[in-house]
This record gives C-alpha cells, structure tokens and sequence, in this order.
C-alpha cells in the first residue's frame, strides 16, 4: 500500500533500511542532511551530498541526475540523529544549462520504499515556482518510531538558504563545495542532452512504436476503427530510431513505476490545482502567419501504411472541398454580374448617358474582384496541398506509389497483404499539379472493366480503336502485374482468357516471367475451361463457407485470391460463357474471385440490356485519361490517369521476375 | 442575457473570430403520470444556413452534414438529447478562414423536430463559442421558453476583413430549417 501524502502530513515507517526513489523531468541533485533533537544540522559531515555521497547510514548519488535512488538505514543512525531530510536542488546555473527555478519543471516526484521495492509512501512535490532548491522528505523519530512526513519547503535562494536555514553554520562553504562537485559530476559524465526542442520532440514521437494489429486484412478500418494517437513523423523513423532523449534516464536507473519513458509527467494531481501545470511538450510551431510544414502521415492510423492511407484519403477531400469552394464563388459572381448586367440594360435611364456604362463597368469589376479573392483562397490551399503531395509521394509504399516510384526499383516480395491499392491518380482542372493518388482496399469488392471503348481524349487527342485496344490491354497488364507484387508470395493467381491472341504482345511481361498460373486461354474451348473450373471453385468455396466449413476444402486446394482477365469480350463467349462470367461477376468477389474485363460496351450491344447489370457491377478504368469518376463528398468530376509504367521502363519486367522467383521458391 | 438581445461581437482585429461552435445540448422531458420511465424523446436540430447576397446557397443539417466546401461541420445528429448536464448533443463548427469568399452570412437555427415547445423540454440551452480558446459568447436557456418550436439563433456576417457574430434569439415556428426561411430573411 502507498499512502500519497500531501504536504505536512506523515505516516508511519516500520521498516529501516529503506530506499529513496526521487524522479524529475530534469537532472536534479539529491541529498541527505541529519538534523539532532532540534533540527538543526551540526555540520558538513551530517550532510551526504554529491560531494561526500556516504555517512553512516546514508548514501546519495555523486551527480545530478533525473532519478535517483538514496539508501538509507535508520538502525545504523547515531542516537543524536533525530532527523534525515531529503534535500532537492537544481543544478547551479554555473554547473549546467538548465532550469533555474522548480516552477520550470516537472513536479518531482518522491518515494519511500522498502528493500523490496514496495512503495512505503510517496509525495509529489507540487507547487514550486521560483525555488532552486527544496526540503522534499523528512523521516524523524518520535516516541522511538520512525516516521516520514511530507514537506516540500522550497528555498529561492538555492541549498545556502536552505542550508543556512537548517542551522548549518558552513552553509556557504558547503553549497559551494556540493555545487563544485555537480560540476565535476557533470564532466565526467555523458554530455546533458540538449533542452528538447520542437523538432527534438518530433523524432521522439516518430520513434514511438505503433504497435498495432498486422496490417493488411486483419488491419482496422480507418475510418471506424478507434482513433489512436497521431504519430507526426516522418517515415523513415522505425522503434530503433533514437531522437533526442528526454532527460531521463541519466542515473540508468529509470523505475518504471516513477518514471515512463515519454515526456516530462506532472504528477501532480488532475483536479488539484496548487501549481501551474509544466508546459506540456512544445508541439511543432509553424511560424506565424504560415501553415505548419506537411509531414507524411500525419493522420490517424495504426501503421504508417494506414496513415498514409488516410492521409491521401484527407487530401482527396481538402482537394475536393476547397474546389467546391471556388466553383461555387464564381458561380456567385457570374450569376450575379449577369443579374446587374441585365438591370442596367432594362433600366430606361441607362440608355442616356454614360450611366449604363459604369453599371456595367462596376459589374464587372465587383465579379472580377469576387472570383480574384477566390481564386487567392484556392491557390493557398492548392500551395499547401501541394506541398503535402510533395512530401507524401516519395513516402508510399509500393502498393500506393506511381510505378516510377524509386520504392518499386526497392521492390521486395512482401510478407503482408497491403490494405489499399494504386489503381491510378485523379486531379481537377483547377489544381493541374496535384495527383491524387486513386487508393482502392483490398481485397477487391468489385471486378474492373478497362474500357478499350472509343472515347474523346478530354484533352482533344483522338486515338483510334486499335490504339485503344492495346493500351487498354497494357493498362489491365499494370493493374494485374501490381496486384501480384503487392500480395505474398503464392497468395495471387491470375488467369488470362485471350480468345483471339490478340493480347499476346501486351501480355508479354506477365507470360515472360511467368507468373501467370497457366498460358492464355485461346479459343472457344480454352475460354470454357477457365470459367467453369473457376465457377466450380466460387461454387465449392460458397458450399463450404455456407455449411461452416471452410476447413473442408479438399487437400492441395489453391486458397490464394484469383484474378481473372477477359480479353475481347465478347469474342469466342457462347451464352453459357457469358452467364458464367455474370456468375464471376456477381458471387466471385466474396470468395476471392475477381474480373477484370477489357472490353468495348458498343461490342457487346447483341445482347441487349442483359449485361447492363454486369458494367454497372464493375468499377470502369480507362486506358487514356478520362473524367467519369466522381469523389464521395461533392461529386466533381475527375480526371482519372491510369498508373501507366513510364516509357522504356523495365520496373514491371525486375518485379514479375522477383514474383516469379518468390513463387517457385514458395511452391517447392 | 435574455432572449431578444442582440449583442455584436467585434473583434478588434477581425482575424481573431477564426472558428465558432454553435453547441445545442437538452434532455427529454419526463412523462407525468404513472409509466415515469416512459419519458418523450424529443428531437432538437441544429442547422447553419450559408447565404451570399441574401440567397441561401448552402445549408448543413441533420441530412447534410458538411457544407460542401468543407468549412462548416455538423457533428451528427442525435435524436433523444443527452442524459446528464452540460455538455453539447448537437454543434456545429465553422472554420470562417476556410468560408467561400462569396459567402457573406451564417445564420444558426434551432428546431424542435419532433413538435415539442421549449416549454416542453429540460435543461436546453444552446450556445455559441469561440473555438480558438473555448470561450462562451452567448448562451441562451431555452427550457422553459415560449410556446415555439424554433429559434433564429445568431448570425455570423463578415464585416470588413473579419467576421462578427450577432446573437438573436428571434422566436420561430417550424419543424425544419426550411421552415425557418421566412423568419430568416427578414434578420440577413
């Protein structure tokens, strides 16, 4: 049991040989001073300080140091000892850098333990403001019995005063020897780390461990999951990176009871307000007048993967938000100009004069000025934005990043299932330099249709079907071959129905390296086989989930997750065929069965609306730059980019090969 | 102060007044009779309403929770008011740095959705404060209030370079904000 005392009370001790834990958010120095029947101390050698750290019974710490630990037996006292207070001083300014007064630190805090380590009593010294130096504990005598009281008298004018004050005729000469030996304490040991500093607390919290769930499937969502502590930091930072400490830890003796590893603690009590709190950790500043600088995961989440997530995900609706604020602002100011253009031009005495003229002229100018203020709001949040993108880019991982990502030519086979994918970037003609990186969870929950469908460049360029047939089919390749390198070696399967062949050259990167579970099915007869063994398997995993037992898959069965790529839909698909790929469509994504069709909707027009419901199922991409993809909160429409490999890259050909490699050695 | 009063709150430096809250908090009145337990929920709402030149332009509500340029919030709806003292079941932030330049006034609303009178409700009040450091600039009682379902709360108006806010308290009856329009146009 600990009894928390408050100042001026006591509690009795039945142990003598006790320990003295004493912690500080600040290298402090401790000592002990005997005091006789009236409290006086009768001289230097009833002090043990840094300077003379042992008397009978008694012995402190040689320096100045954030905890400490005094040992003391009451049984080894003289019978002239009726007292032992337990002194706190800062360290003279001449001896060190650092806090001159106790009102600019963390309360120290004071435990009575027994040998064991059982805490007998603790006080934590609180309201101290200008004192340098502090009386925390006496343990006196009374009626035989030793006893510990609380006493927290604090003294402006450092350990003399409180020396002085103990009736120690030498006071002077004594703060003054233990002051020198601080100072030597201090040389010999490791150099004080500095005063924390913004940027010293940032790189402490980016070494904070984020403990959390494994990412991937088993990560918690976002958005609903509860909201931990957001870790500023930057990425490169792991648990093993040391920032500046804290100034604990000096003593290397650290209790975890009394001291935690973070910043300074108040332990004073929450609701008791006798002192004014210690500033809490300086956080990161942005100077005045400008936003703070952005910072890569600077969002909520349990791994870094997952704040970068919600970080794009943030800056996705900032870009959306501050957009909608614009467009809506000149909508205002060009309704409003046409409305006064109008009554000047219905006003009969506009015609005389020059007066319709200035109405017109002020129109004008009030819309000018309007839109010229919104535009400025807009370019201060498209400058921060893109100062985000700028940071938060080079920062994804490879499942979020472009494929000339310089993490890509890093690639390593993964262990985890990333929790989102890259299937592109987005952007608004406002904002032409910020790409939003298109960020999509997996497991997939809709197959993906790569329109190779004529459409009208948005910028005007026209590309003609077999251009379009060829970039559609690369596209589906990027998407495929990221999906196999961003999942565990073995845990993704792609099969390719390529009826006609005439994907074969797009296909090249998948069927060089191979990766791909078998060649291409070509033909009537190859497209049949594909899509009923894989019907057969959504077929044999809904059983088996729907009994509660999925354990009861046959041996050897392939449990990763399987893509299928449909080219030239619907070339070589019989009525069968397209109601098994509707089947794919519709059931295969809960049990791990995903499409992707590249296809031309006009081709497939001789079925009627039979396969409406199949398009609308799949979340459509383009090959080319095209804005049919609407955000979540205003419904802009954006440009999506597909996450084309840049020119004469081999990045996709270096991966598959590792993919390749992983999954032979995973296999055997 | 009382209901009625109209106060401006003027910054000297107009930048100050960066984020309001308006805060609605209340309890459901107690059924009298036997079945004590049974008590009646009502439902307040609390609605901002964006204009530009008098024009209503935008308006964050129990259905549309953010403005759709993201500077005004509505912390969610809530449907039975808070069981202990004091703290706000329904608010609405609005971030005045982030408004739309257009955007020229915000008016906040009070509505007893389900038709109780503020006679009828307990312990409701409706508050407006300063999000920057968390200081109340108004606060109006509206348990025990008039035989009415709603309230023109305060307004929000930029005035120079900066924003003032105006408390109104002006009575109204209605279930929803649109209901509001007519008493609303009047105080822009």
């Amino acid at each position: 049991m600990t009894a928390e005392l408050v100042r001026g009370q006591n509690h009795p001790l039945f142990q003598s040989r006790l320990e003295i834990r004493i912690s500080a958010g600040t290298p402090i120095v401790a000592a002990a001073a005997l005091g006789d029947e009236n409290g006086r101390i009768r001289g230097t050698a009833w002090v043990a300080h840094p300077g003379a750290p042992t008397q009978p019974g008694l012995e402190v710490s040689r320096q100045a140091a954030a905890d400490h630990r005094l040992a003391v037996d009451l049984d080894a006292m003289t019978d002239a000892v009726h007292r032992v207070s337990v002194l706190l001083a800062l360290p003279a300014p001449a001896g060190a850098p650092g806090p001159s007064r106790f009102g600019a630190v963390a309360a120290p805090f004071v435990a009575v333990t027994g040998l064991d380590g059982d805490e007998v009593a603790s006080y934590t010294i609180t309201g101290l403001e200008a004192e340098s130096a502090v009386v925390a504990l006496e343990l006196y005598r009374r009626q035989g019995a030793w006893k510990v009281r609380a006493v927290g008298q604090g003294y402006a004018g450092g350990l003399t005063e409180l020396l002085t004050d103990q009736g120690l005729p030498e006071a002077v000469q004594l703060a003054g020897s233990i002051n020198e030996a601080v100072a030597q304490g201090l040389a010999r040991s490791v150099q004080a780390p500095p005063p924390r500093t913004s940027d010293g607390d940032r790189s402490r919290q980016a070494a904070a461990p984020a403990v959390g769930p494994d990412q991937g499937g088993t990560a918690p969502q976002g958005a609903t999951g509860p909201v931990p502590p957001s870790y500023g930091g930057q990425p490169a930072g792991g648990p093993g990176q040391d920032g500046p400490q804290p100034a604990y830890g000096g003593a290397g003796t650290a209790d975890p009871s009394t001291a935690t590893g973070g910043g300074p603690v108040n332990y004073s009590h929450p609701r008791r307000q006798t002192s004014a709190p210690p500033p809490p950790p300086a956080a990161p500043q942005p100077r005045p007048g400008q936003p703070a600088q952005p910072v890569a995961g600077d969002a909520t989440g349990w791994s870094m993967e997952e704040r970068l997530y919600n970080q794009v995900w943030g800056m996705f609706e900032d870009l959306a938000r501050t957009t909608a604020a614009y467009r809506s602002a000149v909508d205002f100011a060009e309704s409003r100009m046409d409305k006064e253009l109008e009554q000047a031009l219905s006003d009969p005495r506009s015609r005389i004069g020059g007066q319709g003229d200035a109405a017109r002229e002020s129109a004008r100018a009030r819309h000018a000025e309007l839109v010229g203020q919104a535009r400025e709001s807009l370019d201060r949040d498209l400058a921060q934005l893109v100062a985000e993108a700028d940071v938060v880019e080079p920062a994804l991982p490879p499942a979020f990043a472009r494929w000339d990502n310089p993490a890509w030519h890093a690639y390593r086979v993964p262990m985890e299932i990333p929790m989102a994918l890259r299937l592109g970037d987005l952007r608004l003609p406002e904002a032409e330099r910020i790409r939003i990186p298109m960020l999509l969870r997996l497991p997939l929950e809709r197959g993906l249709w790569i329109d190779s469908g004529r459409t009208d460049g948005i910028d005007g360029s026209f590309t003609d079907s077999h251009d379009m047939r060829r970039l559609a089919m690369e596209t589906a390749v990027a998407h495929a071959a990221r999906l196999l390198a961003v999942y565990p070696a073995g845990e993704f399967t792609v099969h390719v129905i390529d009826p006609a062949g005439s994907g074969a050259q797009a296909l090249a990167p998948l069927t060089q390296t191979g990766v791909l579970a078998a060649p291409p099915a070509q033909g009537a007869a190859g497209v049949t086989d594909v899509l009923s063994r894989l019907t057969q398997r959504v077929d044999l995993v809904q059983m088996a989930l729907r009994g509660g037992a999925p354990d009861a898959l046959p041996p050897g069965f392939d449990t990763s997750q399987q893509l299928l790529v449909v080219n030239d839909f619907p070339h070589g698909f019989d009525d069968r065929a397209v109601n098994q790929l509707r089947y794919l469509a519709d059931e295969g994504p809960s049990v791990g069965v995903h499409l992707m069709m590249v296809a031309d909707r006009e081709e497939s027009a001789g079925y009627g609306p039979l396969l409406d419901p199949l398009w609308r199922s799949l979340l459509r991409l383009t090959p080319v730059p095209d804005d049919h993809l609407a955000d979540p909160w205003v419904g802009h429409a954006w440009t999506y980019e597909p996450p084309l490999v840049p020119p004469g890259s081999q990045v996709l050909h270096q991966v598959l090969t590792q993919v390749a490699a992983a999954r032979r050695s995973w296999n055997r | 102060m009382t209901k009625g009063q109209a106060i401006s709150l003027q910054k000297n430096d107009g930048g100050s007044l960066t984020a309001v809250r308006m805060g609605l908090g209340w309890q459901a009145a107690p059924r009298r009779g036997l079945f004590g337990s049974r008590t009646r929920e009502i439902d307040l709402d609390a609605s901002a309403v964006l204009f530009a030149d008098k024009q209503p332009v935008d308006v964050v509500f129990f259905r549309h929770l953010v403005s759709d340029d993201g500077s005004v919030r509505h912390t969610g709806d809530n449907l039975v008011g808070g069981v202990g003292q004091g703290g706000d079941d329904e608010a609405i932030l609005v971030d005045l740095s982030r408004v739309p330049v257009h955007i020229d006034q915000i008016v906040f609303t009070v509505n007893s959705f389900t038709g109780q009178t503020f006679q009828e409700v307990q312990n409701a009040f409706c508050r407006l404060v300063d999000e920057t450091n968390g200081q109340e600039l108004a606060r109006y009682t509206l348990a025990g209030g008039g035989a009415y379902t709603a309230q023109i709360m305060a307004k929000v108006h930029r005035t120079g370079t900066g924003w003032t806010m105006t408390a109104l308290g002006n009575p109204a009856n209605g279930r929803t904000f649109q209901d509001l329009m007519p008493a609303i146009l009047p105080v822009l």
